[in-house]
């Protein structure tokens, strides 16, 4: 147990879960439909015809996440005068009441590019990339540039938000961020202007984070080496506690495959018995009710994610069922 | 952002047009009686004429002035100086008069303060004429005069900028005053100048390059902020600005010395002046507090949508109807410019601008565009759901700005007359999270305007929260759910009232709105609100105030047939009708009698229509409406006319109960305890004119009234104001004679 100011008391977290035989291992996709179950992606576009290096840029690094609604008259074929005129406006904003020129070099280098590889099937939008990076203004010739802000729109497997919606309307309904919050408020306000669009931080609530964990529970993994680790809040306290359970993933992935029923598909009923089943664990051992306390983050070798809103996605194996499952999340946000 | 207005009345050019000289001006003067500049008064009709005379005198003096003339020693240059002066500054110069002062002011054969006089006397009565400008403006270039004159002239050209008649030439002008950019004195003037004249095609990217490098040489200077900002409405593919939010004006006031005199020349001239506004530019929006910056609780400024692209531009060429032809929303300030624009106006870039600005709000009603629609859904459900004080934590320090909110999209629903289906899906949301007390008044308003068109979902997204808020809230709280409910009827009808018939073009009637499911709807609305007013009574020991306004929806639900021809009459249940019966009330007792009385017009008029059979009717009325009636009006007229209710009634919940039993009750003439007389709610009403008939006697006998004294109880009663009595009585108590009360019968229908 660990808080989060470091000021209560901590137990050594708990690296042994009863070991059950190996079961067999099932693989099983990643992804949420509206019944609740568990579907492969019905055509693995981004398996088989993506080349991971194109995507390789999402890996290992903390994005926070936002829904955005569909982009009103967004043009795939301005992408470069959409940087032109976003890096001119990031430049007014930066020194406000003096006008900026578009399209002369500017401190702020902003690239949008459109990433065809990362969609789920061909009815989806390609994700568009936005990058911010610094040119070094001691050198301006020397075109060396730093990287400080990323952002990327993207949609897969969103057919059903996009069947709905004009021609006019460009859905990329999931809104992932790794840089300044300074820099994404620009961003986001360019886009909000430009596309009359609206972003909202996506927090992932408990309940869909208890699915993830269950979810990354069973996936297969070369190494398995980290564990398979819940941290869990407890409300209603003057000062803040965390509770991390941690738990060696072989078994986890052993109580998860008794758990399953019928592989590639993960019910609700399953999730929760999955959960109740650490629960039940952990009390046994510290006389806590963890159904009490709110689950806050949940870290696996395939990714972590946190309840604010954070994932890290850490395989590239399995991006595109993240990265569906928390477009599935994004389009019930903006509905 | 607004600019300033440029008006030319027509009704100028042409008066103007043919004056040609000054002579000309006098004649037109005197044979047209509504030229603005005359007065009117006739005693002063001679000394016009000889002021008139004089000013002719002066100009032609200053027509032929020649270099140089002192004004100390030269009496025919003061006299005429103050001729001029005293003229222009009463009522004005004629347009003739300025090519001549402007000329002799700008070529520098004066001495300073003579031109400097001269152009502040340069006020006009009508309207200055484009070419004595332009004459001007090339006196301006050679720079034969002052530094200062040129300033003056320049605030005097800002100044009049909306009396000059034309301006075409003076936009050709455009690259001479930009040039003049380079002085740093006239710098800002010739900023707001510029700022008046510039088009869409006036902004070059050379320009822009000038005025970036002015910027640069300057810094941040207000002018060039609204210059520029100017230049990016048009252009933003060229350049941009970021406002700050503090700034309000960004010229000096320049009207300084005409502002009086304008004033003065505008009282007398009232109707074709134009309006000199206070320039102020709307781009930066003022941040409320410090907030994140995907909060929209803030309404977006209006602000033209132009992705207007390179790559767009070949394409350009072909379309006819391209962006230049594109009016800016920024620059719609009147309905008039609506109407004239209408073609060409494009939709701001953030739809919910739209909220705050009525123009639009009619300009969205003429358009049917789906997209429109779908982008405010998205920016309206999104900031809800994300601004709303309940539903999320830490947003309840916010609940002034979001009670604002909710309040400007009621208004805007009021406005089109249509509920939005993003409020509505919020309601359903937030409605059973909400505690029934933050933002009410807002929260039930926009209750009222729930979309007729998902009934299905009404009750359980509905009626079901709402429900259990009503029966553990104040008495307060119960009135205004029933105040919105009966909003939420009458737009539904009226919606119908309106669709049904515009019937012809039936694109409007999706699958779920026809008439037999608006029936549905409507009856399971008026079902529920009698379930809940039913209880509400019990709960609240038949409250007048509750009762009010039970009634009042049913006087909407009483008229359905006959008002919004709508095939639906449902009685008030028996919790609601003997509560307003038995009312202590007359206030509530006469709304029953008039509601009652409605019911009756609206069946008869139904069962008519039906016998007739005029029209095929997919609806009648079930026998089971008629009867429910036909028992009230039973009990009703047992209690108020004929003594007879405990007798009578035959409604299961009603009024009947055995002699015996009512004999044990110990009250004397119990048959009539309910009559018009004896009634509690109209016993005050029978003492009262006990004491105006009888003065002397005291002992009240209320057994006195009957016979001839009933009819003048009667009239008394509907002398107080008792019309619903009046129209019930009238309609549904046949009196076989006048004479005889005890023989009236009730009607049936």
């Amino acid at each position: 147990m660990e808080s989060a100011d470091g000021a209560a008391r901590t137990l050594p977290s708990i690296r042994r879960l009863s070991r059950g035989p190996p079961f067999g291992r099932a693989q099983g996709w990643l992804g949420l439909s509206h019944g609740g179950q568990l579907l492969s992606p019905p055509t693995p576009h981004s398996q088989e015809n993506a080349d991971p290096q194109r995507t390789a840029f999402l890996l290992r690094k903390q994005w926070a996440l936002y829904s955005v609604t569909p982009l009103y008259k967004f043009c795939n074929a301005h992408l470069r005068d959409y940087a032109r005129l976003l890096s001119a406006f990031i430049a007014a904003e930066k020194q406000k009441g003096l006008a900026v020129e578009v399209g002369v070099e500017l401190d702020i280098k902003v690239a949008v590019t459109s990433i065809p590889d990362l969609k789920g099937s061909d009815r989806d939008q390609a994700a568009i990339l936005v990058q911010l990076s610094l040119r070094s203004p001691a050198s301006p010739k020397n075109s060396e540039e730093k990287l400080v802000w990323s952002g990327c729109f993207c949609c897969v497997f969103g057919d059903h938000l996009s069947e709905n919606v004009p021609e006019d309307f460009t859905c990329l309904p999931l809104f992932l961020v790794n840089g300044a919050e300074s820099y994404t408020s620009l961003v986001g306000s360019w886009f909000q202007k430009t596309f009359d669009c609206c972003f909202r931080r996506l927090a992932i609530s408990p309940l869909n984070l208890s699915w993830m964990a269950a979810m990354w529970t069973g996936c297969k993994v070369d190494k398995t080496t980290s564990a398979v680790e819940l941290v869990f809040s407890v409300p209603c306290l003057p000062y803040p506690l965390d509770i991390s359970y941690a738990i060696h993933p072989e078994d986890a992935k052993a109580l998860w495959d008794t758990v399953q029923k019928t592989p590639g598909e993960i019910t609700q009923e399953e999730v929760d018995v999955f959960m109740d089943c650490l629960y039940s664990h952990f009390h046994r051992h510290f006389k806590i009710h963890l159904s009490a306390t709110k689950l806050v983050k949940v870290s696996t070798a395939v990714a972590s994610a946190h309840c604010d809103g954070m994932i890290k996605f850490l395989q590239s194996k399995y991006l595109t069922g993240l990265l569906m499952l928390l477009t599935e999340l994004a389009i019930s946000q903006i509905q | 952002m607004q600019r300033r207005q440029r008006s030319e009345t027509p009704k100028q050019q042409i008066h103007h047009k043919n004056q040609t000289d000054l002579s000309a001006w006098r004649k037109g003067k005197k044979s047209d009686p509504e030229t603005s500049v005359q007065s009117h008064e006739s005693p002063n009709d001679q000394k016009n004429d000889s002021k008139q005379d004089s000013l002719e005198e002066a100009l032609s003096y200053f027509e032929k002035v020649q270099d140089r003339v002192s004004l100390k020693k030269n009496n025919a240059l003061q006299k005429h100086l103050t001729t001029v002066e005293s003229i222009a500054l009463q009522k004005g110069l004629p347009p003739e008069g300025f090519d001549v002062l402007l000329k002799v002011a700008l070529s520098g054969k004066l001495a300073d303060t003579v031109n400097t006089r001269l152009l502040k006397s340069l006020v006009p009565a009508s309207v200055i004429p484009e070419t004595s400008v332009v004459s001007s403006v090339s006196l301006l270039c050679v720079s034969k005069c002052s530094g200062s004159t040129q300033l003056l002239f320049l605030r005097w050209l800002i100044t009049m900028f909306d009396f000059i008649d034309h301006k075409e030439q003076l936009h050709a002008l455009y690259g001479f005053f930009f040039s003049f950019l380079q002085d740093e004195k006239m710098c800002p003037y010739v900023c707001h100048l510029l700022y008046l004249l510039t088009r869409k095609e006036s902004v070059k990217p050379f320009r822009i390059r000038k005025l970036l490098d002015l910027q640069a040489k300057m810094g941040m200077q207000s002018h060039l902020q609204a210059l520029l900002s100017l230049y990016k409405l048009f252009c933003p593919e060229l350049v941009t600005i970021a406002l700050p939010g503090k700034m309000k004006t960004y010229f000096k006031n320049s009207e300084g010395p005409w502002k009086a005199a304008i004033n003065a020349v505008r009282r007398r001239n009232q109707e074709n002046s134009p309006v000199l506004k206070p320039l102020v530019l709307g781009t930066a929006q003022p941040q409320s507090r410090k907030r994140k910056w995907n909060t929209q609780v803030i309404i977006p400024a209006s602000s033209a949508n132009r992705n207007n692209l390179e790559e767009d531009r070949e394409k350009k060429l072909v379309n006819l109807y391209s962006m230049d032809e594109s009016f800016p929303v920024e620059q719609l300030q009147t309905f008039s410019q609506l109407l004239q624009n209408i073609h060409r106006l494009e939709f701001p870039s953030q739809m919910g601008s739209v909220l705050t600005n009525p123009l639009l709000l009619h300009y969205m009603n003429c358009i049917k565009d789906e997209s429109i629609y779908l982008r405010l859904y998205y920016w309206m459900g999104q900031t809800l759901q994300e601004e709303c004080t309940w539903c999320v934590a830490d947003n309840s320090q916010y609940e002034e700005e979001f009670k604002d909110f909710l309040e400007t999209v009621y208004k805007t629903e009021c406005f089109l007359q249509e509920g939005f289906s993003s409020c509505e899906e919020f309601l359903y949301k937030s409605l059973p999270l909400w505690d029934g007390f933050c933002c009410r008044p807002q929260v039930l308003r926009l209750v009222s305007w729930i979309p007729l068109s998902t009934f299905s979902e009404v009750k359980s997204h509905l009626y079901d929260p709402l429900v259990q808020l009503f029966f553990t809230s104040s008495l307060y709280f119960k009135c205004s759910v029933l105040e919105s409910l009966k909003e939420l009827l009458q737009n539904w009808l009226n919606w119908h009232v309106i669709h049904s018939d515009s019937e012809a073009d039936s694109q409007a009637h999706s699958l779920n709105t026809t008439l037999s499911g608006l029936v549905n709807t409507v009856a399971e609305l008026i079902h529920f609100v009698g379930w809940i007013s039913t209880v509400a009574l019990h709960l609240e020991n038949n409250h007048t105030f509750l009762l009010y306004f039970i009634l009042d929806f049913y006087e909407t639900v009483c008229d359905m047939y006959l008002r919004y021809n709508l095939p639906l009459l449902i009685m008030p249940p028996a919790g609601v009708f003997y509560p307003a019966l038995l009312s202590m009330d007359s206030v509530s007792l006469n709304q029953l009698c008039y509601i009652m009385y409605r019911y009756r017009t609206n069946l008869v008029a139904a069962k008519e229509n039906e016998l007739s059979k005029k029209k095929i009717l997919q609806f009648k009325f079930s026998s089971q409406t008629y009867q429910e009636y036909n028992q009230y009006i039973v009990a009703m007229v047992g209690c108020l006319w004929t003594s007879s209710a405990f007798q009578k009634d035959t409604h299961p919940q009603g009024l009947r109960m055995d002699d015996e039993l009512l004999q044990k009750t110990a009250v004397q003439e119990f048959k009539s305890s309910f009559n018009i007389v004896y009634h509690p709610a109209m016993m005050g009403y029978a003492l009262l004119f006990l004491q105006q008939a009888w003065p002397e006697d005291t002992t009240f006998n209320f057994s006195l009234i009957k016979g001839k004294r009933w009819n003048w109880y009667l009239e008394y009663l509907y002398a107080q104001g008792l019309k619903g009595l009046k129209v019930f009585i009238e309609s549904s108590i046949n009196r076989v004679s006048q004479a005889s009360h005890s023989k009236a019968e009730n009607v049936q229908v």
